[in-house]
């Protein structure tokens, strides 16, 4: 039973957070009083049954739960001081306008993404106070001791009480600076995720499935943000992919190695559907895009199969809104299978200063060298790579490849 | 009689929960499926989550085209999750499948079934592009 309700209050969590936020202006009282509520809940809804409206019930026990703790605490003085008329709040919380939660939801979010936290305590932060994950598991989702990431979590959260967020509903344009600038943290929550930065762990889960949620959870809120569907969109299509990214051995399964028997078909017909909505609403930004490539590898029943020439196509369509070095080198790796490896090489010359540093760049370059018959320069390629400090599956791969080179000279 | 077996409640909480609990939430629908199986035809649904939905609000006139909106609009309350669909002997026979899925936080609706027709199913569906 506990297991269940604990699902339900993680659902419920980022909406009740940012409700009872605007209620106390104090994100860890908030925080506080909706765990006392959850507690309430556990004990009461066995007994009594599921309430008619389990949200309503959580603001409610919440909002008086926080209530209490003030009348009691020190904390009162510097509260009542934004808020004086709280004290005077009796009976049922009244159900937050849809309108206003959903600005609260992306305040709370926008909180986060603080310029003066780093990226990694920004997601760090989301994932404590809107995804609702204890200290340890986000320690362990980054590698770090708990007390480091304790320290690091009440750190940024002064950072953040130094400089609020105003209550008032924000103007349009405001609004969607909010929501892009959160996204772009839920897409880089995922990416973190997904690639890992350091050491030898490739692959948490636990950050793409977070990442996920507040996907689900930022295009439930906006529903008419079509850029919003397709960010969903690409992260399914991407997760999709992860039964099969890893080998037996902990190895990185190239794409085009990878068992397409594995992928998540739920997740990948949900992307399309996600995909298919949001072009029909007129999405056209860089997410539609990347979801749209995505959907092209997730579609493909082999390797063999890719349609490149619509990938090409799209990835040029990326790098006129984007024009950075890492997507042009993914537009030539398009190239390399519609116009053939010599193409691609020789247009690539031109990234060689910006990309040094890129692993990816020399990985690419080795294995169109391989294709094109010359596996001493490949093995040169592979090996600058390997000097740029793979993670542990990478460089296992990378490994591999060089034997082969050695093989074939 | 044909009944239906609705399931109504928050979208999502399924995939919160701890692997144990979902792996007990799945292994009651299978048995369900089985048990329906072994009887004759059934439909079982599960509907994506309502964020991926588009609605057709109702049309003023048969002159204006219907206004589509993207999306229910956020919702905190339940939602439709999914459906079964079978012949049953009675209604206690119904209920008495329908508490096979029976759930701490989902909603079951146990409705006869007035009509019913065609034949569906994802099974062999190839995923495309169009």
């Amino acid at each position: 039973m506990s297991a269940w309700l604990e699902a339900s209050f993680a659902t419920h969590r980022p909406r009740a957070i940012a409700a009872l936020t605007r209620v106390f202006r104090d994100i860890d009282l908030a925080e506080e009083a909706f765990s006392e509520a959850c507690l309430k809940a556990l004990e009461d809804w066995p007994k009594r049954g599921l309430p008619r409206d389990p949200f309503a019930w959580l603001l409610t026990v919440g909002r008086n739960a926080g209530l209490d703790r003030l009348r009691k605490a020190a904390r009162r003085a510097a509260i009542l001081d934004a808020n004086k008329d709280i004290l005077d709040m009796t009976g049922d919380a009244p159900p937050p306008d849809p309108d206003a939660l959903r600005d609260d939801v992306l305040r709370l979010l926008f909180i986060c993404c603080h310029p003066a936290l780093t990226r990694q305590d920004q997601l760090a932060l989301a994932l404590k106070v809107v995804a609702g994950l204890t200290v340890g598991e986000i320690a362990r989702a980054f590698l770090v001791k708990p007390k480091t990431m304790e320290q690091r979590l009440t750190r940024a959260k002064k950072t953040v009480a130094a400089t609020p967020v105003p209550f008032e509903t924000p103007a349009p344009a405001e609004r969607a600076r909010r929501l892009g600038e959160v996204g772009l943290m839920v897409y880089l929550m995922f990416n973190e995720g997904w690639s890992g930065s350091e050491g030898t762990v490739q692959i948490r889960p636990a950050l793409c499935d977070e990442a996920i949620r507040l996907a689900r959870l930022l295009l439930e809120l906006f529903p008419g943000v079509s850029e919003q569907a397709a960010l969903l969109a690409l992260l399914l299509f991407q997760h999709a992919r992860a039964p099969a990214r890893i080998d037996e051995e902990g190895g990185l399964v190239a794409l085009e190695d990878q068992d397409r028997t594995l992928w998540n078909r739920a997740m990948i017909h949900e992307g399309l559907s996600l995909l298919q909505k949001a072009e029909r609403s007129g999405a056209n930004g860089p997410y539609r895009v990347q979801a749209a490539i995505a959907a092209q590898h997730a579609v493909a029943h082999t390797a063999a199969d890719t349609d490149w020439a619509q990938i090409e196509a799209l990835y040029s369509t990326l790098y006129a809104m984007q024009p950075t070095p890492v997507i042009r080198l993914n537009l030539l790796a398009a190239r390399a299978r519609t116009e053939g490896p010599d193409v691609a090489l020789h247009e690539m010359e031109a990234l060689a200063t910006d990309l040094s540093g890129y692993r990816w760049f020399h990985t690419m370059r080795g294995a169109l060298l391989l294709e094109t018959g010359d596996p001493e320069s490949a093995r040169a390629a592979f090996e600058a790579a390997l000097d740029l400090g793979p993670t542990g599956p990478e460089r296992a791969a990378i490994r591999e490849k060089i034997a082969l080179c050695k093989k074939s000279s | 009689m044909m009944y239906a077996i609705l399931i109504y409640g928050e979208s999502g909480v399924f995939e919160q929960l701890p692997k144990a609990a979902q792996d007990k939430v799945m292994a009651g629908h299978s048995g369900l499926q089985q048990a329906l199986g072994a009887r004759g035809d059934y439909l079982s649904v599960k509907l994506m989550p309502p964020s991926s939905a588009v609605t057709l609000e109702p049309a003023v006139d048969d002159t204006t085209p219907p206004l589509v909106l993207d999306g229910p609009f956020a919702e905190t309350k339940e939602s439709f999750l999914g459906f079964y669909a079978a012949e049953f002997e009675s209604l206690e026979d119904a209920l008495a499948h329908a508490r096979r899925i029976s759930s701490p936080i989902a909603r079951i609706e146990v409705r006869p079934i007035h009509w019913a027709g065609g034949v569906l199913s994802t099974e062999r569906e190839d995923v495309g592009m169009a």
